[in-house]
């Protein structure tokens, strides 16, 4: 099993999955096509990164995303916290694009065999962190009610990015911390958010230790799947 | 999807130089565009048939998107959700071609909102099992074709052209409704009962989608006129039924209609009575999910308030820096 593709797989479904939660339930008309389609280039990375993953074992990418147990999964906490409000899911998505874009077009540059998902999930990923990163300076800069809410949001997901730097396999690349510092920090003063500084952080996504958060999105959205064993959708 | 089947009261137009005009340009099937003249009447139907038409894509996103969570495939959930963001989008432009006469987006849902405004009440139907999607693809947005396609040539400009990118879109839908329909046919027992359970719950409603029946419908005239309507309440359902029921018997699945026959000699199929009475209920605002299905469009504008705000606050600080610097 390639542990690389299969994690990057179940971080694209997972935060994929939770974008599509929203879907007729944005603020805005054109946050309902936004945030779809976001999930909907997210969940397309995850299809082909589970191909990848399963090819050496013959499993493909349903057995992989519906006939695991959230032990199994190893996604970033970060992606699998819950939708919250607006503020939280753009935060989420912008401090988890902050890293993947440049993790993308690096390996895409590499003899990896993700260098051609990467190279499509780049394009990808340079519109969401783009897409991300402007919400949040409007929301920052906007009102005294969404500055305190994006406010909030960062502090509670800030425990959540350190995992973002951590390698997945010893071949795995790294995006040096300068490089997502320099990002995050120039939106965030253009936001007016001040960078939080935690005195803990968390990880054990990659190990299978999720928040309780995980099992209960594994439920649903594995359920119909499950309750008809062998059969072809 | 859409449906139309609410029949809008219009007046009938008086004699005026302008309105001979307005007339004569329709019936030499020239558009109308938005700074051409218009009578009050056709720019107040056209407004409430495009708003109902966007509020029904912004609703009919609800019943769909309840099983986007739990599609059984990658391959099907990534095609429901590009499929509800489908509706999404055309609820967006029917609502741009909504203010092209006059209106805001703003006004038009408040009166969604308020209970004011009608959406298609084929929407306050429940999905409750897989088979609904395929059910809703191939049936409603099979009948909401039938509707549209007449549409893509309706006197105004804006909407006509709205339809023609909303009917090419829904045709997909359409297949891949039929296709999912056709995959559980040829699926497991528990598939088959699934498909065959979401035939029997959308069949009626479907056919209902069409509006009362001709000789109840008082106010098709003026529409036809102005050439915004073209087909009657029964021509469409009849095409549709004709349509739909070798497509089903093609999946091995029953129609929930004992009545159902194929006349020999117009080779037309014949159904059964409609249960007017269910219609005029769920019109009414009685339908089994409208109560959530309004809530649920609520509680998203009034959570999504601040949002909203805080956009257009940090846009007027943005022009105030621009404008200072």
């Amino acid at each position: 099993m390639n542990r690389l593709a299969l994690a990057r797989a179940d971080d694209a479904l997972i935060l994929g999955h939770r974008l599509s939660e929203w879907c007729g339930h944005a603020p805005a008309l054109e946050e309902d096509l936004a945030l779809a389609n976001i999930a909907l280039d997210l969940i397309g990375q995850a299809r082909s990164l589970y191909t990848l993953a399963g090819a050496a074992t013959g499993h493909d990418e349903d057995h992989l995303a519906y006939l695991r147990d959230e032990r199994a999964f190893t996604n970033l906490l970060l992606v699998e916290r819950p939708n919250g409000d607006f503020a939280v899911t753009i935060t989420r998505q912008f401090l988890y694009s902050a890293y993947i874009d440049p993790y993308w077009r690096s390996i895409a540059a590499t003899q990896s065999p993700l260098a051609p998902i990467a190279a499509k999930a780049a394009k990808e990923s340079a519109y969401h962190l783009r897409h991300a990163a402007e919400w949040l300076i409007r929301l920052g800069d906007g009102t005294a009610e969404s500055h305190r809410r994006a406010q909030t949001a960062l502090t509670q997901l800030w425990p959540y990015t350190d995992e973002l730097f951590d390698p997945i396999t010893p071949d795995d690349i790294a995006v040096p911390r300068e490089t997502w510092d320099t990002t995050v920090n120039a939106v965030l003063a253009e936001a007016t958010l001040t960078r939080p500084d935690p005195k803990w952080q968390h990880r054990g996504g990659r190990l299978g230790t999720h928040t309780e958060h995980l099992g209960h999105l594994l439920a649903e959205m594995q359920s119909l799947h499950r309750s008809n064993p062998g059969a072809t959708w | 999807m859409y449906s139309q089947g609410l029949n809008q009261p219009t007046e009938a137009s008086a004699d005026s130089p302008e309105q001979a005009r307005f007339q004569a340009r329709i019936d030499a099937e020239d558009k109308i565009e938005p700074n051409d003249w218009m009578p009050d009447a056709y720019r107040r139907t056209l407004i409430r048939q495009i708003s109902q038409h966007a509020h029904s894509e912004i609703v009919g996103m609800l019943p769909e998107g309840n099983w986007i969570t739990r599609a059984p495939s990658l391959r099907r959930k990534a095609a429901l959700l590009a499929k509800v963001q489908d509706e999404g989008g055309h609820g967006l432009y029917l609502y741009a071609a909504a203010e092209t006469l006059g209106v805001t987006r703003e006004e038009l849902v408040d009166q969604l909102l308020s209970g004011k405004a009608k959406y298609s009440s084929i929407f306050n139907y429940p999905t409750l099992s897989w088979a609904d999607i395929g059910a809703i693809g191939w049936l409603v947005d099979g009948a909401a074709i039938m509707n549209q396609i007449p549409l893509c040539r309706c006197s105004y400009g804006p909407y006509a052209r709205a339809m023609i990118r909303v009917c090419k879109e829904e045709s997909f839908h359409q297949r891949q409704g039929y296709e999912i329909m056709l995959t559980l046919s040829r699926g497991t027992e528990a598939q088959k009962a699934m498909a065959q359970d979401a035939l029997n719950r959308w069949w009626w409603p479907c056919l209902m989608m069409f509006g009362p029946p001709d000789s109840a419908s008082q106010h098709s005239d003026t529409s036809m006129q102005w050439k915004i309507k073209r087909f009657t309440n029964d021509g469409l359902r009849q095409k549709f039924i004709d349509a739909t029921v070798p497509q089903g018997h093609f999946l091995g699945l029953t129609f929930p209609d004992p009545a159902l026959r194929q006349d020999p000699e117009t080779g037309h199929w014949q159904h059964g009575e409609i249960d007017w009475a269910e219609f005029k209920t769920v019109v009414a605002g009685g339908g089994f999910q409208a109560t959530d299905r309004l809530e649920a469009r609520r509680k998203a504008h009034d959570e999504g308030a601040w949002v909203r705000e805080a956009a257009l606050a940090y846009a007027a600080k943005r022009q105030a820096r621009k404008t200072a610097a």
